[in-house]
């Protein structure tokens, strides 16, 4: 097949690619807070450990490859896919899940592929779902928000859990994730979808006290941090209003569509926008403009399919959030999409 | 004497089923868990590539063309059937954990490959060297494929080896490091092709290395890399 590139005229933005990468990794500013307050400071440390293995792995390849370690490491890319996979595991993980996962992210799914520009798939996400398979058990493991905890931790304890396993005064991360009435959670999607599994109407299984009005208690804000960077990105014609406007539209219809066919047990549109990794994963992962599609009306098909397939992984799948499958899978399907979404070149083609 | 060298070197590197035919892949991705797993259906694809070159080679000149393949399939099955028979009797344990990919060996492309290209050109001797060599080739990657499994997913080398060799390799079980969780990914099929095309892109960093230490003239080449399965 033949792979082809937008068509001309390209116009020059003004923008180069580090200021791009940097002004991507600001906008996330808003959810990450959010994360922070609902999550706790585990995030933060995450994220230390995620910048400081992506630097290091990168600077590897690029000794091995004989190039300039500075150029690669100023262009922001792997701190981005650092960030973005900081933000996706959960914060009290062990430290050994992110380093293996930015080894993967940088060294597999990028460099050996040739490096930024090249990677046919989304790094973080293709690290996020190695890692998902590979270690269900500490991937899964979310913390409820922090009001719910029975044992307040303090960035020290965190830090020990992390890196020890176990916090100063003995206690293990699923001790830690025990809530005040003794209980641990997983997350609301979760949750919600075992719920379900057992015969319990939505309404009911949203009683319980991780979830808030709407969705998760904490998700919602986390989303709407994610969203509102995400509108950053739009204003500052940093990302294309293609891919997340018709994912999130697509998967809305969805659930729009489940929830007036089967309204007990589907928690409907709201939910669906505002849990797990939609707002994420709408505005900072699919838009990766290295593996999304490059043709305007592809862009519309290919965050269209990711949305349709959040909901039906969601619904009807073995994981609670599918963001990850969602966004891989089509990473595979861009090339066909590209083919067959070319524009009609000016003075070419057919006259209308 | 030179013919049974270049038969060495096409087996074991320049022309490995595994690596540059990329033929078998089935059993290679499917039973690489282990290392004993990888030996087991090493030695059984060995045994069966060795039976059938030397007896396809032997009614070589008997054969009618036209129906050349089917005949060459019948006399693999009936070799697969007898190394079945021997390892559900001798290697139970090992029997029932290669499971389907034992009598899938029929189908591996690699043995009828070889039927086809070599030994039905060429006498017995040659033929079954051909085959212990292709065999062997396709044995060792398995091997390495394994180990490499073997070590990141559960930290062991030799891993039940008993099931293959007798009580007495108990004892060849190493343990390289030992893990509260194990890699699941490079126990699941995914890990065997991201393990397959590292091995694939070391053969080729070594195969450049090679030519470039040479400098010499590159060889034009002959024809398509992959699926090549003889060079004469």
């Amino acid at each position: 097949m033949k792979l082809t590139m937008a068509s001309s005229p390209h116009n020059h933005s003004q923008k180069s690619l580090s200021k791009m990468m940097l002004s991507v990794i600001a906008a996330c500013i808003p959810g990450f807070i959010a994360q922070v307050i609902f999550f706790g400071t585990g995030v933060i440390i995450q994220l230390v450990l995620a910048l400081i293995c992506v630097s290091v792995f990168e600077a590897i390849i690029m000794v091995l490859r004989k190039r300039s370690i500075f150029a690669a490491l100023s262009d922001g890319s792997a701190w981005l896919t650092g960030v973005l996979l900081a933000l996706s595991i959960p914060p009290l993980a062990p430290w050994w899940v992110i380093v293996i996962g930015s080894f993967f992210a940088i060294v597999m799914v990028k460099q050996l592929y040739g490096g930024l520009g090249f990677n046919l798939f989304n790094p973080a996400m293709a690290a996020y779902v190695l890692l998902l398979v590979s270690f269900p058990v500490q991937m899964t493991a979310w913390m409820p928000v922090t009001e719910l905890l029975s044992q307040p931790t303090t960035l020290a304890q965190q830090l020990s859990i992390i890196f020890h396993n176990f916090t100063s005064t003995g206690f293990s991360l699923e001790q830690m994730r025990t809530t005040v009435d003794g209980m641990t959670m997983a997350t609301p999607l979760d949750t919600i979808k075992t719920d379900i599994a057992h015969g319990l109407t939505v309404t009911e299984s949203m009683q319980k006290p991780i979830f808030g009005e709407w969705a998760g208690l904490g998700w919602v804000w986390v989303n709407l941090g994610f969203l509102l960077g995400g509108v950053y990105l739009l204003k500052s014609k940093i990302i294309n209003w293609h891919i997340p406007i018709s994912m999130l539209v697509s998967l809305a219809l969805c659930s729009a569509i489940g929830y007036v066919a089967n309204p007990g047990t589907e928690p409907g549109i709201i939910f669906h926008l505002f849990s797990g990794a939609t707002m994420l994963g709408a505005f900072f992962i699919a838009t990766d403009p290295v593996s999304a599609s490059t043709t305007n009306k592809g862009r519309l098909i290919y965050g269209a399919i990711i949305g349709l397939l959040i909901y039906l992984i969601r619904t009807f799948g073995g994981y609670p959030d599918a963001l990850a499958f969602s966004v891989l899978l089509l990473n595979m399907a861009v090339p066909l999409i590209d083919y067959y979404t070319q524009p009609r070149t000016y003075g070419h083609g057919e006259v209308k | 004497m030179s013919e049974l060298k270049t038969l060495l070197k096409d087996g074991m590197w320049k022309n490995n089923p595994a690596l540059v035919q990329l033929l078998g892949l089935c059993p290679l991705l499917g039973v690489t868990s282990t290392i004993t797993n990888a030996l087991g259906l090493g030695i059984a694809t060995l045994l069966v590539l060795v039976g059938s070159n030397v007896s396809v080679s032997l009614i070589r000149n008997w054969v009618p063309k036209d129906i050349r393949i089917p005949v060459f399939v019948m006399i693999i099955a009936a070799f697969v059937t007898v190394i079945q028979l021997l390892m559900n009797a001798y290697t139970f344990g090992l029997y029932q954990s290669l499971g389907i990919f034992l009598p899938l060996i029929v189908t591996n492309c690699a043995i009828i490959g070889r039927a086809e290209a070599y030994a039905s050109k060429n006498p017995v001797h040659l033929s079954a060297f051909d085959g212990l060599m292709m065999g062997l080739g396709f044995m060792l990657v398995l091997m390495v494929l394994g180990a490499m499994r073997e070590i990141i997913g559960q930290g062991t080398l030799f891993d039940g080896a008993d099931l293959l060799l007798g009580p007495w390799a108990q004892s060849l079980r190493i343990e390289i490091f030992s893990f509260d969780n194990q890699f699941l990914l490079a126990i699941l099929p995914p890990g065997a092709f991201l393990g397959l095309g590292l091995l694939i892109a070391a053969k080729n960093v070594i195969d450049t290395q090679i030519k470039s230490k040479q400098s010499l003239p590159a060889e034009a080449e002959k024809g398509p890399r992959a699926r090549v399965t003889s060079l004469t």
